[in-house]
């Protein structure tokens, strides 16, 4: 990593120092070729990283201190007009989603930083996505990698398939997060019962979802940023 | 509306289209259909930004409504589906636009309420006008009163005054 991100990052100055050898490595992930056809700029990239869950560390929280002070009303009011910000909130109706009723992770997390007057700890993993979806505006996920089979994807799903943790199966041509065998999450909506990040998870998969006028660059950003938080 | 044209007796048959010849395949092709999906999703675009502008640019405004519903998703949508949302997105920025003209020309006449104020203040006793009144944010005011209390009134002592600042915050302090 460059020595340029470090200084770019205070945060970064009283969490320990990342193992010199890592790096993130974004591994492409395949689109299903009509959705590609249908949504030129559709991409997914992941990494997996070991790490542990549970609590933050003191230095992720102050992180999340540093971030809230930043993030005020006037960014609220201007978000929707930045470029990565309008991007989701365009692919939003796109897919159908009203992106004020359902809204895109990077306008949540604000939404949420103005409801409780500050962006609340909850846990290693989740905080790491936090700093990494506001500081970016990226859309992450992250799943428990040992409970990933194969390279990760967006597809749509099939007719009548299941979905782990709904009574019902999927609506046909729903957006789904997919490994090779089954959906792990809707897109932008809930995770599958037994794929997210729990307690016992040792491996996190991370997940950036790029939509068209999201550059990839913002992608790795995404992924590093949320890598470094997590003290990989 | 075109439907209901057509079902109509009393038009004249030269005004009814004819129907298309034998043979012409007036099917939308698929490559037709992605196309006009491509075009509809351009639109839908360059929308979404015109309704964010406007978002911004209504703020402190209350009570305007910008939202345009979703058709239930993530899914594909189809040509109609996006013609939907399109339209409803076209129709929500005429609304807000027209709310945000009905605000400027009330908050017009307030600014200008407020140099009449200014300049003759005896005329407007205890009216106030507030900073939502003119459309800013923040809680500043002006406000027509005596001076010195019940002698100005007597005097008729009349002048505007400026409070600028929002009350402070009370209670305990948040926790470090």
């Amino acid at each position: 990593m460059s020595e340029g991100r470090h200084q770019r990052d205070p945060g970064r100055e009283a969490e320990e120092p990342l193992p010199e050898a890592w790096e993130v490595a974004p591994e492409p992930g395949w689109i299903e070729p009509a959705l590609a056809e249908e949504f030129p700029g559709l991409s997914l990239v992941f990494t997996v990283l070991e790490t542990t869950t549970g609590r933050s560390p003191e230095a992720l929280r102050e992180r999340l201190r540093t971030l809230s002070d930043r993030i005020g009303g006037p960014q609220a009011i201007q978000l929707r007009q930045q470029p990565i910000p309008w991007a989701y909130r365009v692919f939003f109706r796109h897919i159908g989603l009203d992106p004020d009723t359902t809204r895109t992770p990077v306008e949540q997390l604000i939404f949420e930083r103005i409801h409780d007057g500050a962006f609340k700890s909850r846990n290693r993993v989740d905080d790491a996505l936090t700093i990494a979806m506001v500081e970016v505006g990226v859309a992450l996920r992250a799943f428990d990698a040992d409970r990933v089979e194969g390279r990760l994807g967006l597809r749509l799903s099939a007719e009548a398939e299941s979905f782990e943790g709904r009574a019902s199966p999927l609506p046909d041509g729903t957006i789904v997060v997919a490994d090779e065998r089954r959906p792990l999450g809707i897109i932008f909506d809930r995770t599958a019962d037994g794929r997210g990040v729990g307690r016992g998870t040792r491996r996190v998969v991370l997940v950036a979802i790029g939509v068209r006028g999201v550059p990839d660059i913002a992608l790795e950003e995404a992924l590093w940023v949320a890598g470094s938080a997590l003290g990989a | 509306m075109p439907e209901q044209l057509l079902e109509r007796p009393d038009l004249p048959e030269d005004l009814v289209p004819p129907a298309p010849p034998e043979g012409l395949d007036t099917v939308l092709h698929e490559h037709d259909a992605r196309a006009a999906r491509a075009d509809l999703r351009r639109q839908i675009a360059a929308m979404e930004l015109a309704l964010a502008r406007l978002f911004g640019s209504a703020f402190p405004r209350k009570e305007i409504d910008f939202a345009v519903s979703g058709l239930g998703g993530p899914r594909l949508l189809s040509v109609d589906e996006l013609e939907r949302v399109r339209d409803g997105l076209a129709t929500r920025i005429q609304e807000v636009k027209a709310d945000l003209h009905d605000y400027a020309v009330v908050e017009e006449g307030n600014r200008a309420l407020i140099e009449r104020m200014t300049a003759d203040p005896a005329s407007y006793k205890w009216v106030r006008v507030y900073n939502a009144d003119i459309g800013e944010p923040g809680c500043k005011n002006w406000h027509v009163k005596p001076r010195w209390g019940p002698l100005g009134t007597l005097m008729g002592w009349w002048r505007v005054k400026i409070s600028s600042g929002c009350p402070l915050a009370e209670g305990p302090r948040p926790p470090e």
